[in-house]
């Protein structure tokens, strides 16, 4: 009984455990609540590139990737989203100081150098399949397909989001529900780059 | 215009499907009148529909479930009178094709509808009052969740009025599932229900773990949680582990069935066998997402009916996580036939045997938390007790199964019915309804008729074994599953059996329907005050039901069953305050719609999808879209409750609590 009510009393101090400081700051548990998201998408990742594995080789008489991708043109595609990364990572900065003008100019050269990466893979996607080449040639294509798809239509969802989170920056400034939005979407935005550095190397570096 | 819809896909030619859809329809259009006639619909939508409160949501979600039992038992029972009678030279009353399209649709509805939203519903009612939250951490994403998940029910129920359900049992395995076998709409109406509604587990999966780790109480560190909370956590880690892999997998199917990619099928190099490595690695971690809220239920109902503090507390979370990591590594014991040969199977079969030790060591903790303790036998203790023997005879032909030799003779027989449905059964819809008495008083504030509460129990549990024994028997006599007719007249007794144990099972279900009839018609006499059954946690510690916002101040924890003590010493619980100075007024989510139309939107896109309606589709997802953008531009989200709120709530309760 007395320690048990000794052990009610309120505790005041600085050293009370991270994990015993009650409910964490709203900013906190969106990040959190965020990347618990993008792990999951990452996992669906993971069952697509899983997919690419076992089906690499059914290539059905059939082109095999080292027949199909152009590595050069892959490579222009990396350095602009690696780019893309480098540019979102420094409007992060100019967010944190609520600098509007250099927010919208790195926004905005993110959004390019996003736009060329869904151009260049729209290119090589269209030739592809205006050669014959297309998902339903053989199981190999269809799991390339889908794995590079999937990343490509997340980058391009990714550019909306951006579209629509300048278009909030500019209607209500940098309030902490717009900051927090900002922060998610340049989590996202590095998610996707950790993603494409798996395709680039299994899908385009391991082509045989 | 309506892509592959035509008049054909009602079933004016086949009268029990015909039947079933007209007795819904009218059922649905009886309520919608009676809810508009009573002018109900303006308080449905201001305090329900668009409701982002954890625990109106959390019933919502358990009054989903109980719907869906009854549509998942009706085909049940269907199968039982069928099989019962379909002996030698009778066929019974259910053609293959439409038999096939009933056990695809209950095991579908039963794990996903019943199953899943039960627990859900559960998690999202207790969690927040025993960690002391306000809320969930996304209060519109779980509105949102829980819409989704409604609309991919309303799908699977749409298929039985408009074309057809998948007949390709609960899983859809290919190549039997591809385009070349199944042309017709049935299995396009399972992936699209699957997809929308495990697009709202796994976004509610992520609210409940945020919630958990982020918004505990002060003074509540991770050897202090309720273990229901460590269950629920750990079911909520599976759930943002396995359901992307669902998603993938089904989105994979789809792939091959609309745009003729070729994942899964016979020719071009697709691999089947890769499906069924998928669904499973999905699969098996589902089957503990189930499992392991039930286990914290029984955690709570068996403390606070021995009131004693649970036995073995931090072995019990020990177990719990280690359940949650073995269960990702058994996934192949589903197809040992696969022929991955003897190493394989002998990992995977004793791995599956290892999960059984950390169940056992939660056994044993329960009994020890009832030896020696003041055993109080009310309903949800019976439940528990009901579970903890049916559970082991489940778990021990679950181990049986797990013997690769063992399970190539009883693969797909009725044996392996037997065995799933006697953990299933015995362990999972044990726990709901063990749950659902446990908090009924907590979230209404009167508490279920106790008489019939447990006539319900011994209902299905002798139902239970009277209805699956004999399968395991029969599954060793060399009765297959999915069979819809046999000749082998010896099966037949066996057969009725199990019948009646059903019709047993029946009652207990009309019993449930009664015992909520009664007992609502009875509240003002059957009236609680916050703490009915002598509880441990703090969700015992507030009113019943509980205010808006749960806790006026965050209250301070400093054990486990932290509650208990505070019984215990004579300091009233709102001494407790962790700084009676700082009482900054509690904040509420205002109500949203966004959830409701949503899945609105979500129903008709899926409908366009399954149709090939390709204009409809496109519409769907815009109005989706917009709704949410409109959503983002709102200006401010929260209420602050006013003191004046508070003041009404408090005399309310305390005006209900002394009558
Ligand atoms: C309440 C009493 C229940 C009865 C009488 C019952 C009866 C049956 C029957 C007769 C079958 C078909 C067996 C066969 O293939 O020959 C079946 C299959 C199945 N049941 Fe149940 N069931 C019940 C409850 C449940 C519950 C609560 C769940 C899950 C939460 C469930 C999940 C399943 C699944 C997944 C299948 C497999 C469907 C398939 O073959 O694809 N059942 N059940
Ligand atoms: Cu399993």
């Amino acid at each position: 009984m007395n320690t048990a009510s000794a052990m009610l009393q309120p505790i005041q101090s600085d050293d009370i455990p991270l994990s015993e400081r009650g409910p964490a700051p709203t900013r906190v548990v969106v990040a959190y609540g965020f990347w618990l998201f993008l792990l999951s998408d990452i996992i669906v990742f993971a069952a697509l590139f899983a997919a690419y594995a076992v089906l690499v080789t059914r290539t059905v008489g059939g082109p095999s990737g080292s027949q199909l991708f152009n590595r050069e043109h892959v490579f222009i595609e990396t350095a602009c989203l690696l780019a893309s990364s480098f540019t979102c990572a420094l409007s992060s900065l100019a967010i944190e100081l609520h600098n509007k003008k250099y927010t919208y100019l790195f926004s905005a050269l993110t959004f390019v150098l996003g736009i060329a990466f869904v151009a260049l893979e729209f290119i090589e996607f269209t030739h592809m399949i205006v050669a014959g080449n297309g998902p339903t040639r053989s199981a190999f294509l269809s799991a390339f397909f889908a794995l590079v798809g999937a990343h490509g239509i997340h980058v391009t969802l990714g550019l909306c989001w951006l579209v629509m989170m300048m278009a909030q920056v500019a209607n209500f400034g940098f309030t902490a529900r717009i900051a927090r939005r900002l922060l998610c979407f340049s989590l996202f935005w590095h998610a996707l780059d950790i993603v494409w550095i798996g395709v680039f190397t299994i899908v385009y570096l391991g082509a045989r | 215009m309506l892509g592959k819809l035509s008049w054909a896909a009602i079933p004016l030619h086949q009268p029990i499907p015909l039947v079933a859809s007209a007795v819904v329809i009218v059922g649905i259009t009886a309520v919608l009148v009676l809810v508009i006639y009573k002018g109900w619909l303006p308080y449905l939508w201001r305090e329900w529909i668009t409701s982002v409160d954890h625990k109106r949501i959390g019933v919502m979600y358990i009054v989903l479930a109980l719907i869906m039992l009854m549509r998942g038992f009706i085909d049940a029972m269907m199968m039982r009178t069928q099989l019962a009678v379909a002996a030698g030279s009778a066929q019974g009353y259910l053609p293959p094709e439409h038999y096939n399209q009933i056990f695809s649709a209950h095991g579908t509805i039963m794990i996903f509808m019943v199953g899943m939203t039960f627990m859900v519903g559960l998690m999202n009612f207790v969690v927040p009052l025993q960690i002391g939250a306000r809320d969930v951490a996304f209060p519109v994403l779980n509105s949102v969740s829980f819409w989704l998940t409604a609309a991919g029910a309303l799908l699977i129920n749409l298929s039985l009025v408009v074309g057809e359900f998948a007949r390709t049992g609960w899983l859809a395995y290919p190549p039997l599932s591809e385009l070349a076998y199944s042309p017709g709409v049935g299995v396009d109406y399972y992936l699209w229900a699957l997809q929308i509604a495990g697009v709202g587990s796994l976004l509610s999966g992520i609210n409940l773990t945020t919630t958990i780790l982020k918004l505990r109480t002060y003074g509540m560190g991770y050897a202090r949680m309720p273990i229901f909370c460590w269950t629920a956590l750990a079911s909520n880690l599976l759930i943002i582990a396995a359901f992307p892999i669902l998603t993938a997998t089904l989105g994979m199917l789809l792939l091959d069935r609309y745009l003729g990619f070729h994942f899964f099928t016979n020719d071009f190099g697709g691999n089947a066998m890769m499906y069924i490595n998928l669904i499973w690695a999905w699969g098996h971690p589902e089957v503990y997402i189930l499992m392991l809220p039930a286990f914290g239920v029984f955690s709570a109902v068996i403390s606070t009916f021995s009131s004693k503090p649970l036995f073995g507390y931090r072995s019990m979370i020990m177990a719990t996580m280690s359940i949650c990591m073995l269960s990702f590594m058994v996934w192949l014991h589903h197809f040992f036939t696969m022929g991955a040969g003897a190493d394989v199977n002998g990992f995977f079969g004793i791995m599956t045997m290892i999960i059984a030790v950390p169940t056992g060591v939660k056994v044993f903790n329960w009994l020890f938390t009832l030896y020696g303790g003041r055993v109080r036998f009310e309903t949800p203790l019976l439940w528990a007790l009901g579970f903890m023997i049916t559970f082991v005879i489940g778990g021990m032909t679950g181990v049986l199964l797990a013997i690769p030799p063992a399970d190539f003779v009883l693969h797909n027989s009725l044996f392996l019915i037997a065995h799933f449905h006697n953990v299933i059964i015995g362990g999972v819809m044990f726990g709901a309804y063990a749950g659902y008495t446990f908090w009924f008083p907590k979230a209404f504030g009167f508490t279920l008729h106790e008489r019939l509460g447990k006539a319900i129990f011994w209902c299905w549990l002798i139902g239970f074994y009277l209805a699956f024994m004999p399968l395991y028997i029969l599954g060793l006599m060399g009765a297959t599953r999915r069979m819809q007719h046999y000749s082998e007249m010896s099966w037949q007794p066996l057969m009725v059996v199990a019948l009646v144990g059903a019709v047993i099972i029946l009652l207990g279900i009309i019993l449930t329907v009664v015992q909520l009839v009664v007992s609502i018609r009875a509240r003002q006499s059957r009236k609680v005050g916050g703490d009915p059954w002598n509880g441990r946690t703090l969700e015992w510690s507030i009113s019943s039901p509980p205010p808006s916002y749960n806790f006026i101040d965050l209250p301070q924890v400093s054990a486990p069953d932290s509650f208990w003590l505070t019984k215990q010493s004579d300091k009233p619980i709102s001494d407790q305050h962790h700084d009676p100075d700082d009482v900054t007024p509690p904040t509420i989510p205002s109500p949203s719609a966004v959830g409701f139309v949503t899945a609105f939107f979500a129903v008709i896109t899926g409908f366009a999808l399954v149709w090939h309606i390709d204009w409809m589709a496109i519409m769907g997802l815009l109005c989706i879209v917009i709704t949410w953008l409109v959503y983002a531009w709102r200006n401010s989200d929260d209420n602050e409750v006013s003191s004046q709120t508070i003041e009404t709530f408090d005399a309310s309760s305390a005006k209900s609590q002394t009558t």
